[in-house]
């Protein structure tokens, strides 16, 4: 039926295959030149250069943000080394970290307005603590105790934060590139200046999603800014096992939008692309998918351990590309941090860390009984108010009812 | 008051909420200057303009997903998949973002849109214009299901559904679109979420359907009546919230009741029917609870009459039930 209704619009439009668009004079067949070269059309774009200097007329950034920035860089990079370690202690139950790939969070996320709505991937709390996540809420989230903001909803790393216009966390790949390109959408037809940031790994770009999403935002230049944090592994997969083409910001041009390719290790670099795909998605130019060329120092997440898919020369490289050390070297090069400094903001870091954590761990450990049934609704459904009457009674005749093992 | 079928039913209602409320959008494939393959969005894109009243590229994961981004910053998106079996690639947005939205978050977002999709047999389409896909949706907490069967219960629901809290899908009967005919007030009105009506009166017999194999029911039970059966017949409208108040009432004075839909039997609505009336009318039962389904089967093209529960297969059934 729905092919029969096709041929009748085709029949009434007048047109077949090609759309009405006039095609541009090209060479006979044979004699054509490969379409592009990605390599060399989207070369990766850096700024900050290895010695730690930098064309400062390029920057946009005041050196007093760019300290603060380095300074949340240091304690995402802190805070997932000690998340990490209470994972292993048992202490909280999964964790999925950033280390690494700091500059790519933390330099697009900056580069947004206040206004703009944040998409998560699921390494990207750097983002929502730039937003303005108090830590000791992201670790009741982690604990899933009584003051996680999502009730104990969701598993660790899966936060959600309105406050800070920072979206809520789905496990499924890809699925918050649609929804970024409705909100930009929508922020159109409201006729507000919001422009979304949309992350997402390079395994992701496999998904439907990735195809709906871009294909939408391309169609209807939908004001909205594309990340692709390329950290050359998803889970056990490496890039070259994910697509064919060359880069991932030449897909772009499938979309009919601008591609980047910048140097995901470079906060500058980043910082920079996101703040002119920002500025053309806001003048009406459309999106702008950004490949951010990074490394996965670390496994997936706590779960798995990369040791048995990755041999350890592969990484080796990346360390002295690291995101954070290269920063350092740019402020110390513009003479805005000392060793000193560092090693102060460093302890400070730790400390608060240790100070949020006792805080979180101080709660109790549960939300209340009733936290189960909370939101699934907007009020709870007749079906969901006698379900909670008959756990009630189950967990106070048997308190092993509240408990997954015996011991617990 | 105007005489109008289900599909003008539902564009009064969708026009009647738009120029309410600046926020109703219309998105889906061919919603816009064409007004739909079923014509329910005729002439909003007219009356609203191409910001409104979208068309977009065929992808439903895309048409789902975008509509999450558009509910979570306030508009109130009323999706339309352009026949329900093809609502399946939004079915990760659908279960895992649309319904999980508000919980996920723990209540600091909403994810408030209506998903309108044409749904059921009796047109001839074959296994891909034709399921009855409500049970899957009705399993996934967070979510709403709403079927009406005729053009005042579409509007009333419609425009209800619009303005709820939650995300609701508003499943249509394709087959009844344009047969069933009916009085609809002008302007707005609401019918509530979860208050089933009772249609006919009676005391031997409970008859639960909705949607089109209402119709059916309707038909089975009048002859029913000639036969001497006095059967009471219920449109539940909603299927998620239930009205099982209703549904209790009833079976508790006839003590019988017989439960009609085409989705498949297995795991349909109907298991879930049955299980709560054994629940709470247990000891009224005078007959076991019987269904009137589609079979376990993909729907089928030429056989479609023998495989829809059509009034005679219906009054059968309610002979059973009478004699057991």
């Amino acid at each position: 039926m729905r092919r029969e209704i096709h041929q009748n619009l085709v029949k009434r439009n007048g047109h077949g295959g090609q759309n009405g668009h006039a095609m541009p004079e090209l060479p006979p067949f044979a004699q054509r030149p490969a379409p592009h070269r990605p390599e060399k059309e989207f070369p990766l774009e850096t700024v900050l250069a290895d010695d730690g200097s930098a064309d400062l007329s390029r920057l946009h950034l005041p050196a007093e943000r760019l300290v603060s920035l380095y300074r949340l860089m240091v304690l995402n990079r802190l805070l997932d080394e000690r998340m990490i370690q209470l994972q292993r202690q048992g202490r909280i139950g999964f964790y999925i970290g950033s280390i690494g790939e700091e500059a790519t969070v933390l330099g697009a996320a900056a580069a947004m307005a206040d206004q703009d709505w944040i998409f998560p991937c699921y390494r990207e709390h750097g983002a929502a603590l730039l937003r303005g996540l108090p830590l000791q809420r992201f670790l009741c989230d982690l604990l899933g105790n009584s003051g996680d903001l999502m009730l104990g909803h969701q598993m660790p790393c899966h936060e959600a934060f309105a406050a800070g216009r920072f979206a809520s966390i789905s496990s499924p790949i890809a699925t918050q590139i649609p929804q970024a390109v409705g909100a930009g959408w929508a922020a159109r037809i409201k006729g507000d200046d919001m422009v979304p940031l949309v992350y997402f790994g390079e395994g992701a770009t496999s998904a439907n999603d990735f195809h709906t999403g871009l294909n939408f935002a391309g169609v209807r230049k939908v004001p909205v800014v594309f990340v692709c944090r390329n950290n050359g592994w998803a889970i056990s997969v490496p890039r070259e096992r994910q697509t064919a083409a060359v880069t991932f910001a030449e897909k772009a041009l499938g979309y009919g939008m601008r591609g980047e390719r910048v140097d995901g290790n470079d906060l500058l670099a980043v910082y920079e692309a996101t703040r002119l795909a920002r500025a053309r998605a806001h003048a009406g130019e459309g999106p702008t998918l950004i490949e951010c060329v990074t490394y996965r120092m670390e496994g997936h997440s706590t779960s798995d351990d990369p040791r048995a898919y990755r041999a350890p020369e592969l990484v080796e490289p990346w360390r002295k590309k690291d995101p954070i050390l290269r920063l350092k070297a740019h402020l110390a090069w513009r003479g805005l941090l000392s060793e000193a400094d560092d090693a102060a903001l460093r302890e400070q870091a730790q400390a608060e860390i240790l100070a949020a954590m006792r805080e979180a761990e101080a709660l109790p450990p549960k939300p209340p009984l009733e936290s189960l049934f909370q939101g699934v609704y907007a009020e709870p459904l007749w079906q969901q108010r006698e379900q909670l009457e008959e756990l009630r009674a189950a967990v106070d005749a048997d308190p092993r009812a509240a408990r997954l093992r015996e011991e617990g | 008051m105007p005489t109008m079928n289900v599909i003008q039913a539902v564009n009064d209602a969708l026009r009647t909420e738009m120029r309410r409320d600046a926020n109703v959008v219309v998105l889906g494939e061919d919603v816009g200057r064409f007004g739909g393959v079923f014509r329910a969005t005729q002439g909003l894109h007219d009356e609203f303009g191409a910001d409104r009243v979208i068309d977009t590229p065929l992808a439903e994961g895309g048409i789902i997903g975008t509509a999450v981004g558009m509910a979570l910053y306030g508009l109130r998106p009323v999706p339309e998949i352009q026949f329900a079996d093809f609502i399946f690639p939004a079915m990760d947005q659908l279960v895992n973002e649309v319904a999980k939205y508000r919980y996920r978050s723990g209540g600091q977002y909403a994810c408030p849109m209506v998903i309108r999709s044409p749904y059921g047999g009796g047109i001839r389409g074959g296994h891909y214009h034709s399921q009855s896909p409500e049970a899957h949706f009705i399993h996934t907490a967070g979510l709403k299901v709403v079927v009406p069967s005729n053009p005042y219960d579409a509007k009333g629901l419609l425009i209800s559904a619009i303005r709820d809290p939650d995300p609701v899908l508003f499943f249509e009967p394709k087959r009844v679109y344009r047969a069933a005919k009916g009085e609809v007030p002008e302007g707005e009105y609401e019918i509530p979420l979860g208050q089933a009506r009772v249609t006919r009166e009676g005391s031997q017999i409970t008859v639960i359907a909705w949607g089109a194999m209402w119709h059916e029911a309707d038909q089975a039970v009048r002859e029913a009546a000639e036969a001497g059966l006095d059967c009471e017949l219920l449109d539940l409208r909603s299927l998620q919230p239930l009205d099982v108040d209703a549904i209790e009432r009833s079976v508790r004075k006839t003590g019988r009741a017989v439960i009609v839909h085409e989705a498949p039997r297995t795991c349909g609505f109907g298991a879930e029917l049955s299980a709560l009336i054994q629940e709470r009318c247990f000891l009224s039962l005078e007959a076991p609870i019987t269904r009137v389904t589609g079979f376990d089967t993909p729907f089928p093209y030429t056989l479609e009459a023998e495989y829809l529960p059509r009034a005679p297969r219906i009054l059968r059934a309610l002979r059973e039930v009478a004699a057991f």
